[in-house]
């Protein structure tokens, strides 16, 4: 170091102070210095002190203490003791001018010796691996001693003397091979980052399906309905199981269940055509609408217009024509107007013909289907009469030729008669003419009247299935009582052809004879006759009350004659020549003054006694061939339409021009006793 | 009842006879409710088509009366046009449809 310039006069630990030559001095170096110092002038700063030479040369004392300058000199603390500031004796005159915290532990902490502990279990691992190779054992060991010297030494803070090192290496020389490598301690300055990736394995997808569920669509509206079946279908279900509940017998249950498969067998089994019938039958009468259109449109809105100029006349405008093949040969012996359904009629087939005698039919015509019969029952015998029920429209009367009496049931249209009479219940022994039913007894069974031409006038009763005759009259001829052998007395008998009940009398009635008598009898009186009438020269075919006068009835015979009495008279009012054997009369429901009578020569008589008296207003032949006779006529209660039956098995229907339905005018005067409303003023008797 | 069966469907076969041998009658026939013929007097393809067609205005038109009166039921269905008249009965299971000439 180069001589230094005249002494500093700062202290030197005094960092402070201006800069000074002292540093420019500093600087002098080597042979160049004196120069540099000669030729440099001394350069003085503006504010150094000037001071004398002898001031410059005074020598001052300096002492170099270990007195931190920066410390202070007094401490004052307070004493809580004393309650006073007191002067602290000593004070810290410590400088610190660095401090490093450094990353030395000492040996005998815990962590050194972990840290020494693992450091050993490196190093005799290094061992064991080399224990093979000899010589590279004994470098290991020198290795080892120099690294555990050089690990002690800087690994701690105190010298370790060197035969602690060598007890160290026979330690590790006697571990175990178990070692741990060397790990390195990581720190910011000693760490480094290390990544390898590994083999990423191929991914594969696995996958399972099943097969879908299969699917439909479904749809549906929400009707009116619907949702008024779907109430309907609850409602059953619910009476159904209340049904069930009541009926709770486990026989009957058995039976039920036995009923119901076979139910459901049976309905299975049985062929579709049939659920159509219905549809059918409907069909079909649409087809004879379209086909008969005309005809029906006649029925219900054609009058004759040519009637206003007709003054007393009146025609027959022929509408349909029932017929059957299987009655072709079979003549119409009975019609009769269905009392509920005013469409629905009956027809009876059979024979007038003593010698050709077959079988007999029951046919049940509908207006709306004019092409077949609705209904159609065949009997043995030919059947001579009908009658059906007012209040069981359903329930026909039949009387065949044979004598015997049926009732058909039309609710079973397959089945044979419900009820049949036979020898044993007391059939008749010939034709039975008219049967008529009654009403129920007190008993609530249904009855009915025949009369036949065995002379016996007979009640049947239906009692609980099965056909009860009572005998109300035996008809004897008048006059004829002959003494027979041994005095006894032998009654021929009358023979019955027609027979009418009053409309309001119930138990009054009229019998016709072959004899051409007419009998008043009464049901309560078997052997008297109430009255006798001579009415006519042959038999009486037919005997008819007035719907409206209760006195009045009417009948007609094969003697060409329709009478018209008054039953109270034992003359008739009315006498007709009609030219040929009259073979049915009827009175018109609508009117009391009108009635229609038909002829063997095919001819249709309609008579209004209010407009002609004498003569028929309307006499129409109605049946194409010639040889056809008229058999029986009927009015129907409803519409302006009379049905008339042949002989060939054909009934055609004929509705009635204006002129025959003139109906009775309103009465103006109350109406005496004994009359009907709606007919007309009593009329006059004729002159004979 | 077997032979009941067998007595109703001798009725409607001679009663489809019957309807057949009318006059102007040209054609019966029976359709299921889906619309399936059953039974027809007509060759099969025309069958067909008319059984399709027939079908949707049947449903339409008993849909329609129903809507308005749930307790009401189609009973007859009758369509006249120039050349013919078509005539339907609907029923529980099948339809009944008779073609017909309607001229008079």
């Amino acid at each position: 170091m180069p001589q230094k310039q005249p002494p500093r006069r700062q202290s030197i630990s005094v960092g402070r102070g201006t800069r000074k030559r002292d540093e420019d001095s500093g600087t002098e170096v080597g042979e160049g210095t004196d120069e540099w110092a000669q030729s440099k002038a001394t350069v003085r700063p503006p504010d150094q002190l000037e001071l004398t030479d002898a001031e410059l040369k005074e020598e001052f004392t300096r002492i170099l203490t270990a007195n931190n300058p920066h410390a202070p000199q007094n401490i004052v603390r307070y004493s809580f003791k004393e309650g006073t500031y007191k002067l602290i004796g000593v004070v810290n005159q410590l400088a610190v001018h660095f401090s490093q915290v450094g990353n030395l532990i000492p040996k005998d902490s815990d962590e050194g010796r972990r840290q020494h502990y693992r450091d050993e279990l490196a190093a005799s691992s290094q061992e064991s691996t080399k224990v093979v190779i000899s010589e590279t054992e004994i470098l290991e060991e020198e290795e080892e001693l120099k690294e555990t010297e050089a690990e002690t030494e800087a690994g701690s803070q105190t010298d370790m003397p060197v035969a602690e090192v060598a007890e160290k290496v026979t330690e590790e020389e006697l571990m175990t091979p178990k070692q741990p490598k060397e790990r390195k301690l990581t720190n910011k300055f000693n760490f480094s980052e290390r990544a390898s990736q590994t083999l990423n394995n191929p991914l594969r997808d696995r996958e399972c399906q099943m097969e879908p569920p299969p699917r439909t669509n479904f749809s549906a509206t929400a009707n009116q309905w619907e949702i008024y079946d779907a109430y309907v279908e609850e409602l059953e279900k619910q009476e159904k199981t209340k049904e069930k509940e009541k009926a709770k017998t486990p026989v009957a249950k058995k039976m039920g269940k036995m009923a119901m498969r076979k139910m459901t067998s049976m309905e299975s089994q049985s062929d579709d055509i049939t659920k159509v019938t219905q549809a059918a039958k409907i069909v079909e009468r649409m087809v004879n609408q379209n086909t008969y259109d005309d005809v029906a449109q006649d029925f219900k809105y054609y009058e004759d217009a040519a009637d206003e100029y007709r003054d007393q006349e009146g025609t027959l405008l022929p509408l349909w024509k029932f017929q059957n093949d299987k009655a072709k040969r079979l003549a119409v012996t009975a019609l009769c107007w269905n009392p509920k359904y005013n469409d629905l009629f009956a027809v009876g087939h059979g024979s007038y013909d003593f010698m050709k005698q077959s079988q007999g039919m029951l046919l049940l015509y509908s207006m709306k289907n004019p092409s077949f019969p609705e209904y159609i029952f065949s009997s043995e015998s030919g059947i001579m009469c009908l009658d059906m029920h007012v209040d069981h429209p359903y329930l026909v009367v039949v009387g065949h030729y044979d004598g015997n009496v049926a009732i058909y049931n039309l609710k079973k249209p397959h089945s044979q008669p419900s009820f049949r009479s036979s020898a044993k219940s007391g059939k008749h022994t010939d034709p039975v003419w008219q049967v008529r039913w009654q009403k129920d007894d007190m008993d609530n069974n249904l009855n009915f009247f025949s009369v036949s031409s065995d002379g016996r006038i007979v009640s049947w009763t239906l009692l609980k299935s099965e056909l009860v005759h009572t005998d109300v009259i035996k008809l004897k001829a008048e006059g004829s009582t002959t003494d027979g052998l041994d005095g006894l007395q032998l009654h021929t008998m009358g023979c019955g052809t027609a027979f009418d009940f009053h409309k309001e009398i119930d138990y009054m009635f009229l019998v016709g004879t072959e004899e051409g008598k007419i009998y008043k009898c009464s049901k309560s009186y078997s052997s008297k006759f109430l009255d006798t009438y001579d009415a006519h020269n042959m038999a009486v075919d037919a005997v008819s009350w007035s719907p409206y006068h209760t006195k009045v009835f009417m009948s007609c015979s094969s003697d060409w004659t329709v009478k018209i009495w008054d039953h109270t008279i034992k003359t008739p009012m009315f006498i007709y020549d009609l030219n040929s054997a009259v073979g049915d009369v009827a009175w018109a429901p609508y009117s009391s003054t009108v009635f229609a009578a038909v002829t063997t020569n095919g001819k249709t008589h309609v008579f209004d006694l209010s407009i002609n008296k004498y003569e028929a207003i309307c006499s129409q032949p109605v049946v194409t061939k010639k040889k056809n006779k008229i058999t029986h006529v009927q009015f129907n209660p409803i519409h302006p339409i009379i049905i008339v039956g042949d002989d060939r098995g054909h009934v055609i229907c004929l509705k009635l021009s204006p002129n025959l339905r003139k109906m009775p005018k309103a009465q103006s005067r109350p109406s005496p006793p004994g009359v009907r409303a709606g007919q007309r003023e009593e009329v006059q008797l004729p002159e004979e | 009842m077997e032979l009941l069966d067998r007595l109703e469907m001798a009725e409607v076969e001679e009663t489809l006879k019957r309807l057949q041998s009318q006059k102007r009658v040209q054609v019966i026939m029976v359709v299921n409710t889906e619309g399936i013929p059953i039974k027809s007097t007509m060759d099969n393809p025309t069958t067909t088509q008319y059984a399709n067609l027939m079908h949707n205005f049947i449903l339409k038109a008993w849909s329609t009366v129903r809507e308005i009166d749930p307790q009401n039921d189609l009973t007859f269905l009758q369509i006249r046009s120039k050349k013919n008249e078509i005539m339907i009965a609907p029923d529980k299971n099948y339809f009944l449809i008779v073609i017909q000439d309607p001229t008079e």
